[in-house]
């Protein structure tokens, strides 16, 4: 099978949030591979594994996203492949999925993997956006998939119920939590990935026009949410707060 | 400049979900007095389109297919590409729901526009609408626009009011004859796992629990009480890792991001990963044992005590104000 995954280097969900210059200050901030792409990532190589063939890992991104396939090649990805964005002047959701479109067009798929969404943006987009540009079936938010020859049966995530699906490849498929527990790199797994093929691209190598990907969209300001005021820590045996509590819901705060 | 706007309606068990009526408020904003049409697809919707008008649809279009009966990407993206085609809206609006988030990439990708997801607020800046969305789970924000070319956003359940219901307002309901040819994906089965009904995304007020809740067992006293409150039930990472639940529960910066009226943590400690998925609930409350607890500092009211104690206490008391 060829296996492809996409991934995108993220901030740690540790990390505080500061703005400066109306921009996500990324100054000493610590970087990780999105934690639902190494779902995707855990499952690419479980198919592998079962069906035999090769995953490629690629994402569109700046050279430091360089440690983060190498991350992924030492949990077992075979190749990498970076997609240098740093020739465009804006990026959206539109601009990194004609990209990757970009990229597959010549390329022979059985499966895409991705995460569900990237906790930075937070749009989920890019998986579907994908699947429609090479006219191939998607399902989101995955928790079990089973490859039978070209049938594949899925169980995905809907707003907590389940539901069975069957389609067949090639396809696309996010990952959902629960979806199976991404492997840390072994120590020989990090040998072994520093010789592994990487390979950069330009935009200029897949023939795309910078003005043609263009971001549709337009930031116009980040904030910070207000900082929210100290609240009221209850006193007294515990009924008593109980009922204060209770009282204070529904007549200060009214939500009761 | 007035436009005119799509709003795609949602229904779940025979009902229209409220995030189409809040989707209905932002596109009579978004179209600045132009007009409102709501599309409902489904294999017998008919019956719904009225209250989609008493919300403030000036018309609605219904789609019924046997093959929209469950939701499939190739059958609703079909129906959607067939509409926009005929009417060309210059806007269109979804729910930020699983359907939503599911559809409008690819329908996006295929109209070569752009997409704001999971809108939270919007005000108009001359010619445009202005869209505010949360951004790293809601530990910023950030305001956008789509300056050209179609407007197409969706909207995060429970964060944009919905219009008065008017029972006495009127307008056409148009049913629409859609061509569905082969769906790529097919829907075997859909097994309920949510307990309550009530979704996490939509839920008024969430009753959550973390690792204090110390075992699958402990959850029960917090679904009493989240029964009586006609709430949700969320939990940390933490209770999903040590598996006392379902990872679908699990509310955080990776799991669900929700902003209820009313957000009672019990037994939560308040990790950085956990606070950036409920802190912009309007109201928290926090039961912790620790009083040094992170959790204490984004709650509006806290007792420090145990919540084994303090929840089925909690669970009387509001029966008895709530008869």
């Amino acid at each position: 099978m060829n296996i492809y995954v996409i991934l995108k280097r993220t901030f740690d969900t540790e990390e505080k949030i500061s703005v400066s210059n109306n921009k996500i200050s990324e100054d000493s901030a610590e970087f990780i591979i999105n934690p639902y792409d190494e779902y995707a990532i855990e499952e690419a190589i479980t198919l592998k594994d079962a069906h035999g063939g090769t995953v490629t890992v690629v994402t569109v991104g700046d050279e430091d996203s360089e440690k983060e396939l190498r991350t992924a090649l030492a949990m077992g990805a075979d190749q990498a492949v970076l997609i240098s964005n740093e020739d465009l002047d804006s990026q959206d959701q539109f601009t990194t999925s004609s990209v990757l479109a970009a990229y597959f067009k010549d390329k022979e798929y059985d499966i895409i993997l991705g995460g569900n969404v990237a906790i930075d943006n937070g749009t989920g987009q890019v998986g579907p956006r994908l699947a429609e540009l090479l006219d191939i079936p998607h399902v989101t938010t995955i928790t079990k998939i089973e490859v039978n020859g070209t049938t594949v049966n899925i169980e995905r995530d809907v707003e907590g119920d389940l539901e069975k699906i069957e389609t067949s490849l090639p396809l696309l498929v996010t990952a959902q939590q629960g979806l199976n527990e991404p492997r840390y790199p072994s120590l020989p797994g990090i040998m072994k990935a520093k010789k592994k093929p990487l390979e950069t691209l330009e935009l200029d190598d897949l023939d795309i026009d910078e003005d043609d990907v263009e971001a549709k969209t337009k930031t116009v300001e980040v904030y910070l949410p207000p900082k929210k005021e100290a609240g009221k820590i209850l006193s007294g045996e515990t009924p008593d707060q109980v009922k204060e509590l209770v009282s204070l819901l529904r007549n200060e705060a009214k939500v009761i | 400049m007035a436009k005119k706007v799509l709003v795609l309606a949602e229904s779940r068990d025979g009902a229209l979900r409220n995030v189409s009526f809040e989707a209905i408020a932002a596109a009579k904003e978004i179209s600045g007095g132009g007009e409102v049409f709501a599309v409902l697809c489904g294999d017998s919707v008919q019956s719904l389109a009225a209250e989609l008008i008493h919300y403030g649809a000036d018309r609605v279009l219904t789609a019924e297919h046997e093959k929209l009966a469950n939701y499939t990407p190739d059958g609703y993206f079909q129906t959607l590409k067939q509409i926009i085609d005929d009417e060309s809206p210059e806007a269109i609006v979804f729910g930020h729901t699983s359907l939503g988030k599911d559809l409008s990439p690819r329908l996006a990708a295929r109209l070569e526009s752009g997409l704001i997801s999971d809108v939270t607020g919007l005000e108009q800046a001359g010619e445009n609408t202005v869209f505010t969305r949360p951004v790293y789970s809601g530990k910023a924000f950030e305001k956008k626009l789509i300056s050209d070319g179609l407007v197409f956003v969706t909207i995060r359940p429970n964060n944009i009011a919905p219009l008065e219901k008017d029972e006495s307002r009127s307008g056409d309901v148009t049913s629409v004859s859609v061509d569905i040819k082969d769906l790529r994906t097919i829907v075997k089965e859909v097994v309920r796992k949510a307990s309550t009904g009530v979704d996490l995304a939509e839920a008024k007020i969430i009753v959550a629990g973390g690792r204090g809740v110390k075992s699958e067992d402990g959850f029960k006293p917090l679904q009493e009480l989240a029964d009586v409150l006609g709430a949700a039930v969320g939990a940390s990472r933490g209770a999903c890792d040590a598996d006392y639940c379902d990872y679908s529960l699990q509310i955080g910066q990776t799991g669900k991001v929700v902003t209820p009226d009313l957000y009672i943590a019990c037994g939560i400690s308040g990790a950085i990963q956990h606070l950036a998925g409920m802190s912009n609930s309007k109201v928290i409350v926090a039961i912790n044992k620790d009083p040094e607890a992170s959790i204490f500092s984004v709650a509006d009211y806290g007792i420090v005590g145990d919540l084994f104690e303090v929840v089925p206490l909690l669970t009387e008391e509001f029966k008895k104000v709530l008869v």
